[in-house]
């Protein structure tokens, strides 16, 4: 845990402009020089319900959302409804302030709007402050806002008065504020900021209470950037100049970005009817010749199933991406969850012959959102990026420099029609585009327009030269020969390892993960050696082709290993015994499958317990332990 | 200098280039309609002066899908009901091609319908042969989404108590710009329609009635037909959207009726097909994208430079 650090959690309804607040205030914070995390919690509704943004931030990296709160900026739900407490929803009117309020730090700072909420409404409130020695400021910052010209502005106001109580200096702010915000409503915002600011730090003790901002500096300069932006630049980095999709939550986040810059990059965007069409879209697309992507949540990446074995079987590169949430069916749509591993994994018709790739941080977004397109189109298969609401929402600061990247538009084991015309063709003119016997699997391919390429890609089982094909030795050359090229990419792979090895070599423990809770784990790893354990963490990334050895080694190199992941079925340490035939003794599973990720406090207590305790549970009722086989 | 140097080659082109050399013999069985759309295909082509490697014919499952294997140009046999979202992407990955989609009334109507949908709304510029025989063939004999009401089989033992899809209606109402109804059994009708249907620019559907011997034996032959466009009963204007409307819906109650009414229902020359909408609207290339990836002066832009100042 960072010594000294703001937690910052701003809460109010759907379409309060939580978000854009938050993203504002993280941003200067970043520019102030300290290293922040971001966590979006929201409902699937469009206006009102409980929702916040936590912003994370300390001098020190920091890599996941902490644990609980410091600082709590309660704006009202200005679209609550049910205002009783026995509603079914409860009183949303009060969410904002009652919320989670047990997570609140001892020694925590709540500053709520007493133009719009009533603290009187939450049981024991005054009594649970104290208890906890909650400094309390009820501020009428609606009332603030009104005066100034509009109410909406009152989270404007909030800011001030978090700037005030925390003594962040309001350049930053201000700053963004001329960046963000349209000349109309900046100067009535930017006195707003001032007003409360001023009125705060004259009206009230500010240094009552010992939450403040921490100062820092960065090496170079950084960028406040989501998962979601990540994969979206990748792949334009990659030359991917074609997208068609549906709107789903979280994948939306990608399939927007794309499309509102698609058309300047001289690119196409398509909304389509629905998912099968969507993927069905990207592999004619990329049949055709250019790079091409799809991409959903787990409802709409179930449509895809077939195309993508359409992908497979004819070896269409094409890169579809999953931001997993909460399952099964329509689940939570709004929450993170890592269920559907298994999922991507397997669905469709067959063997799967595809690449599954998990990145487990922005930076790695980035970059294996590259890989995706690589190996896809080198290998001429479908690559998976697999991610969730997690990934793809949550905002941290990442080095500029690591975007500083020369883009890769290459099609891959792509024929010219020169260099079509010494492959080897039939009496008729029909180019062989599935030869057996090629390097690596991987067959060169024509485009279709082209001269001298003219073959039949098809879904049914073929030979070398396209045509549809049921002879038993064929069969098996051609499966084969599919097959080898994800032992080409497993080899390819390994040049430059995705995983992700932190903490000490020679450490007792490990702790395993996939995916987007890899930073989390990270920050666990460190706390726990910090109190005296020998503990270390891989986070995997290649989920397929798996890396065997790599993970076999780690496994080997420790007594005990403890998987941590978002599902309520251990996929992730199934998917480990499945590659390695083993280890089932060695393996024990922490499991998150609430609706929130992990905190880091959960796994370091979780691993405490059942790992160095021996305990049979996880003390918190909010994730559970699956022991060992031997067990 | 365009790396697809097959699309717009001045040149003659023989219908015998179309002649796979392997299996050039088609396996259905003998007295399909299909064959007919071969044939037509065959024709129509060298009239348009389109090569075998400037044309994309995309195939969804069923007897219709072997349309690929028998037809030598670029194909991609995709999988039932899925033919039109692929053949409509590589259309607008490069326009420059001449693309074509086919399949059964199952394919169409049935699993691959709100595809067919939306792919009329959109008007893209291709052609898209629908083998309408009113039954499964492949799969041996099942009711179909165009089956009469009434209709036995193995999987409606008791007739179907559903009525007939009305595909020329469907078509029409969904946004399509050309839709015509051909038969087998009129191979010189059918060459022109396709021939119009491929000049179309935009969306050209062309419900192709393919008699199955084998499995619709009580069915008509749709013979005798009658060419709506030339007989003297029926006078309708192809370019008004209400006229053709009302002969499209009599077409359809009369082939349950056993009369058999066949020719171009509507045409819309106006309509801008998708790709020029999309187009003016600055969300599509002047060039054909797939040419980009070829050029070696092309300038890739950098998310670098694009985008560092948003998150700065």
């Amino acid at each position: 845990m960072t010594d000294q650090e703001l937690i910052w959690r701003i809460s109010g309804g759907s379409g309060d402009g939580i978000a854009s607040t938050s993203q504002n205030f993280a941003k200067a914070l970043m520019r102030s020089g300290l290293n922040v995390f971001t966590h979006r919690h929201y409902p699937s509704r469009i206006r009102g319900g409980h929702t916040y943004t936590e912003i994370r931030a300390a001098a020190d990296p920091v890599k996941s959302r902490g644990d609980g709160y410091n600082f709590l900026l309660a704006l009202g739900d200005s679209f609550a409804r049910n205002p009783q407490e026995e509603a079914v929803y409860g009183n949303e009117e009060i969410k904002p302030l009652s919320e989670n309020l047990d997570e609140l730090r001892e020694g925590g700072v709540i500053v709520y709007d007493e133009g719009l909420l009533d603290a009187s409404e939450i049981p024991d409130f005054e009594e649970r402050a104290e208890e906890n020695d909650w400094h309390v400021y009820p501020l009428d910052l609606r009332g603030l806002a009104r005066e100034q010209g509009r109410e909406v502005m009152r989270n404007t106001a909030g800011v001030g008065a978090t700037c005030a109580l925390t003594g962040m200096d309001l350049d930053h702010v201000e700053e963004l504020m001329r960046d963000a915000m349209p000349e109309k409503i900046l100067d009535p915002n930017l006195e707003i900021l001032h007003i409360a600011y001023d009125q705060v730090r004259e009206e009230h003790d500010v240094d009552a209470h010992d939450v403040s901002v921490p100062t820092g500096e960065h090496d170079e300069e950084q960028l406040l950037m989501s998962g979601s932006d990540a994969i979206a630049y990748g792949a334009i980095d990659e030359g991917c100049r074609f997208i068609a999709g549906y709107p789903m939550t979280p994948w939306t986040e990608v399939f927007t970005i794309m499309t509102q810059n698609l058309p300047e990059l001289g690119g196409i965007s398509e909304q389509v009817e629905d998912e099968i069409a969507a993927a069905a879209l990207a592999v004619g697309a990329s049949h055709a010749g250019v790079k091409a992507m799809s991409g959903s949540s787990g409802g709409g990446f179930a449509l895809m199933s077939e195309p993508l074995g359409l992908a497979e079987m004819t070896e269409t590169p094409v890169v579809l991406i999953e931001a997993m949430r909460a399952g099964p069916s329509t689940g939570m749509p709004t929450k993170p969850e890592q269920s559907d591993l298994e999922h991507v994994l397997y669905t469709s018709q067959g063997d799967s012959q595809r690449v599954v790739i998990a990145p487990g941080t922005v930076e790695e977004a980035y970059d294996q959102s590259r890989l995706a397109f690589r190996l896809a189109y080198e290998y001429q298969i479908p690559s998976i990026l697999l991610y969730d609401q997690k990934l793809g929402g949550e905002l941290m600061n990442v080095p500029k420099s690591h975007f500083d990247r020369e883009p890769n538009p290459a099609l891959g084991n792509t024929l010219t029609e020169d260099e079509l015309a010494d492959e080897p063709h039939s009496a008729d003119g029909k180019f062989h585009r599935f030869q057996h016997d090629v390097e690596d699997g991987v067959p060169p391919r024509s485009i279709p327009g082209q001269k001298g390429g003219r073959y039949l890609a098809t879904g049914n089982e073929h030979d070398p030269t396209g045509h549809i094909c049921e002879d038993a030795d064929n069969r098996i050359a051609q499966i084969d020969r599919r097959t080898q090229k994800l032992e080409a990419i497993r080899a390819d792979l390994d040049s430059e390892p995705t995983s992700a090895f932190y903490g000490p070599d020679e450490a007792e423990y490990g702790i395993m993960t996939f995916g987007s809770q890899q930073g989390t784990v990270e920050e666990a790893v460190d706390r726990l050696n910090d109190a005296g354990h020998s503990v270390k963490s891989l986070g995997v990334s290649d989920m397929l082709p798996f890396p065997s050895d790599e993970v076999e080694a780690f496994i080997q190199s420790v007594d005990e290993v403890l998987v941590v992941e978002m599902t309520a079925s251990g996929q992730f340490r199934g998917l480990v015994q499945k590659n390695l035939g083993q280890y089932g003794e060695k393996l024990s599973s922490l499991l998150k499958y609430n609706g929130n990720p992990f905190e880091p406090a959960e796994i370091v207590d979780g691993f405490e317990a059942v790992v160095v305790e021996g305990d049979a549970e996880a003390p918190n009722h909010q994730t559970t332990f699956v022991p060992t086989a031997g067990d | 200098m365009s790396a697809f140097s097959a699309i717009n080659e001045e040149r003659e082109i023989d219908r015998d280039e179309y002649t796979p050399g392997v299996e050039p013999q088609p396996t259905w069985c003998p007295g399909c309609g299909d064959f007919s759309v071969l044939k037509a295909l065959k024709q129509a082509l060298p009239e348009i002066g389109r090569s075998p490697e400037e044309t994309l014919l995309c195939t969804g499952i069923g007897c219709s899908g072997k349309l690929n294997s028998y037809l030598d140009t670029y194909g991609f046999h995709t999988i039932h009901g899925r033919s039109l979202p692929v053949a409509r992407a590589a259309k607008l990955a490069n326009p420059g091609l001449e693309v074509i989609a086919a399949g059964g009334d199952g394919d169409g109507y049935g699993i691959g319908g709100n595809h067919f949908i939306h792919t009329a709304r959109e008007n893209h510029d291709m052609t898209y042969i629908v083998f309408n025989n009113e039954i499964f063939g492949l799969t041996k004999g099942q009711t179909s989404p165009t089956s009469p009401k009434g209709h036995k089989s193995k999987t409606q033992p008791h007739g179907s108590a559903k009525e007939p899809l009305k595909p020329l209606s469907l078509s029409l109402n969904a946004g399509a710009s050309y839709v015509a109804r051909t038969a087998a059994v009129n191979p010189n009708q059918a060459k022109e329609i396709l021939i119009e249907a491929m000049e179309h620019d935009g969306f050209a559907h062309v419900d192709f009635l393919t008699q199955c011997p084998t499995w619709n034996k009580d069915a008509r032959q749709y013979v005798p037909y009658i060419d709506v466009n030339e007989s003297d009963d029926y006078d309708f204007d192809p370019t008004d959207r209400v006229e053709a409307a009302e002969m499209m819906r009599e077409t359809e109650e009369s082939l349950n009726e056993g009369k058999v009414l066949t020719g171009r229902y509507y045409v819309d020359e106006d309509r801008p097909s998708y790709g020029q909408e999309k187009r003016a609207i600055g969300e599509m290339p002047e060039e054909p994208l797939a040419e980009r990836y070829w050029d070696d002066d092309y300038e890739w832009e950098r998310s670098y430079d694009r985008f560092v100042g948003k998150h700065a």
